[in-house]
């Protein structure tokens, strides 16, 4: 018989913290196969941001490191342009790069940094509790959002795939999403892509995936996916947003 | 038709049931009967010669419980 | 040269290979040296967006086990507080300038030692410190910048040059020192696993034994820095009775006053702390049996004052003097000794 499915081998054998049906999992698992696939395992540094994902150290078998909220980016800059044969990424959620990392992730795509980001967006802080974040739809509720997000109150959300595909040092900028086995194998695909794009030098990378977070959404995981289907899908339409050739 | 087989660690299923709302054949259920370490009922196999090995169960697993292989 | 050339030529020549600053005012020759530099000699310079993202950037290149640096003043200085911490957590070897200047606030570019609290004390949040070196002449802001590596590579911690915007600027003589060819083997560095296990620079300790075991980790490595590399510069103290403490270029200056009050008949000498942190306690202690009363100069204040009353402990008194945004010339500083060492009967 052939193996289908298994522990790939840039994840170690801990398991995730994560709570029940939470789709940083499936993400990690993507990640961790394309490396494998791209044979980049030994050649790989990974930067982890605060966030649920903060513990991602654990979880990738490899080099790994923690930043502060929202400054991966530059550590990664930091490595890269002392390391620039080295594989380097950073794991980023929606308050860490849309909010307090805004400036680092803005400047690392507009140098062109030759980086890949992996932004999961799941619409609100998780680890915190299920605050409002800059990607909360209008109308959403969330603990710091109790009436719904308004416009008058705070705004409209951040569509980043959008903002950094306009930088010219932006080389490959995609949104994704996990809630079907399609947009599951599209997304592994795109961070393929991503990490290829940094590996033959053409410039930053970044795949949005949008996710979900049943436990501060209150829903199941099932009914989450379909959340993410028919509220963050319209509002964040998916697709490749800059694929720079040369 | 392909012939496939499921393996679980069951040890790190949280009952999700991703991949039980995925499975296109419909053979997967969590197990009442059994509460792992974590708390939850486990996933497990109820129709284990309908299973055509697609992987479509480890694709969606969030937590590395499912290990597939195929004919 | 000028004194911020000469601490990044000394950079250079302990074979740091990073640069990743912002500019300010006093300190952005620095940034321009290595900007017209590293090109030619195969370095990276990197004007980062901010002072946040350049910390980032340098616990990003310290994490590859390369030597990389930082520079800016005050204002930039307290922005880098939050990567400053986290370095010194994960015990990343680095050099910070801070070429200061006054403040609270926006403050002003003029000369001031103001940020001896945030220097010394960590600065950051979390229970840390980092070595700091007060150099007093052109000369040893090249000679500090090697000194400065070489302890960050022994010790694992950040260190910071803190010179004030006056030596930043002024022009002395310096005679070269030789290139650092070798280096400190780094094995916890990440630089991709070939080979080896992974390696994980983390500074999250999420159960109460493993932060408490962490800090008590990086206290003992206080413990030991401050033991072995308590460095100060004594003059004329062997009979001093009035004991003059000051750093940086303010300790030249009361040198010059020292030797103005000495011809007039008043024993004074000098302690010039060289590591502010680690405070060099021992120098202090030796001197409070012959001394009369101790006198810290700073330009700010009254900051290392109270590191000096905490050594003295109320044994004799400790008096101050301080100006802010000038550097008070000899003549000044010999008024202030007179009219001590007149008022104590020295």
């Amino acid at each position: 018989m052939k193996v289908v499915a298994t522990r790939p081998q840039s994840l170690t054998n801990a398991k995730f913290h994560y709570c029940p049906g939470c789709t940083h999992g499936i993400i990690h698992r993507l990640i961790a196969e394309c490396i494998d696939e791209l044979d980049q395992r030994e050649n790989s540094i990974g930067i982890c941001p605060v966030g649920c994902a903060v513990l991602a150290y654990e979880y990738f078998n490899l080099d790994m490191l923690e930043a502060a909220h929202g400054r991966a980016p530059a550590i990664a800059t930091g490595i890269k342009r002392i390391l620039p044969d080295r594989c380097v990424f950073t794991y980023q959620g929606d308050g860490d790069l849309a909010s307090i990392g805004m400036g680092e992730i803005v400047h690392a795509s507009a140098r062109g940094e030759k980086i890949s980001v992996i932004f999961v967006n799941n619409t609100l802080y998780g680890m915190t509790g299920g605050q409002m974040a800059p990607t909360t739809l209008i109308g959403q509720v969330t603990t710091t959002s109790p009436y719904g997000r308004t416009v008058e109150q705070a705004g409209y959300p951040i569509k980043m795939a959008e903002l950094l595909a306009q930088n010219e040092g932006s080389a490959y900028i995609a949104r994704t999403a996990v809630n079907t086995p399609a947009n599951v194998v599209k997304t592994k695909k795109a961070i393929k892509k991503a990490l290829q794009t940094q590996m033959n030098n053409k410039g930053f990378s970044m795949v949005e995936i949008l996710s979900t977070c049943p436990t501060n959404w209150g829903l199941n995981p099932i009914d989450a996916l379909k959340w993410l289907e028919e509220n963050m899908i319209p509002n964040y339409p998916l697709g490749e947003f800059k694929v720079k050739e040369e | 038709m392909a012939k496939g087989r499921v393996r679980f660690h069951t040890e790190r299923c949280k009952a999700c049931e991703l991949c039980v709302h995925f499975c296109p054949r419909k053979i997967l259920g969590v197990d009442m009967d059994t509460i792992n370490l974590l708390g939850y009922h486990p996933v497990k196999v109820n129709l284990p010669e309908n299973c055509n090995g697609c992987g479509i169960c480890a694709l969606m697993c969030p937590d590395l419980v499912i290990e597939v292989e195929r004919d | 040269m000028k004194g911020n050339e000469a601490v990044a030529e000394g950079a250079i020549r302990a074979g740091c290979k990073g640069f990743f600053g912002y500019p300010i005012t006093p300190s952005s020759e620095i940034a321009e040296y290595m900007a017209r530099k590293y090109p030619k000699i195969g370095g990276i310079f990197l004007q980062a967006e901010s002072e946040l993202a350049a910390i980032n950037m340098v616990y990003g290149g310290a994490a590859t086990g390369v030597r990389v640096m930082t520079a800016s003043s005050g204002p930039g200085i307290s922005l880098k507080q939050e990567g400053i911490s986290f370095i010194a957590e994960a015990e990343l070897p680095c050099l910070i300038v801070n070429i200061s200047r006054g403040g609270p606030g926006l403050g002003g570019i003029q000369p001031a030692q103001s940020d001896y609290f945030q220097a010394t004390r960590g600065g950051g949040h979390g229970d840390y410190h980092i070595i700091v070196l007060a150099p007093a002449s052109v000369q040893e802001m090249m000679d500090f910048a090697i000194d400065a590596f070489e302890l960050a590579d022994k010790y694992r911690i950040p260190v910071m040059i803190m010179a004030e915007g006056t030596l930043g600027q002024m022009m002395e003589p310096v005679i070269p020192r030789k290139m650092v060819t070798e280096f400190v083997d780094k094995p916890w560095a990440t630089t991709g696993c070939r080979g080896r296990q992974p390696n994980i620079i983390n500074t999250l300790h999420l159960t109460p034994e493993s932060l408490e075991k962490r800090n008590i980790h990086l206290f003992s490595k206080y413990a030991e820095i401050k033991a072995k590399e308590s460095r100060a510069e004594t003059f004329l103290l062997d009979d001093a009775e009035l004991v003059v403490v000051a750093f940086g270029l303010m300790a030249r200056v009361v040198k010059k006053a020292i030797m103005e009050v000495r011809r007039k008949g008043v024993k004074a000498g000098l302690i010039r702390p060289i590591t502010l942190w680690p405070f060099p306690e021992e120098y202090i202690k030796r001197t409070i049996k012959t001394a009369k009363i101790f006198l810290s100069v700073e330009i700010n204040m009254g900051q290392m004052l109270e590191d000096i009353k905490l050594v003295v402990n109320g044994e004799v008194p400790v008096d101050f003097y301080g100006r802010i945004g000038v550097n008070p010339n000899p003549e000044e500083i010999a008024e202030q000794l007179l009219r001590v060492a007149e008022r104590e009967g020295i």
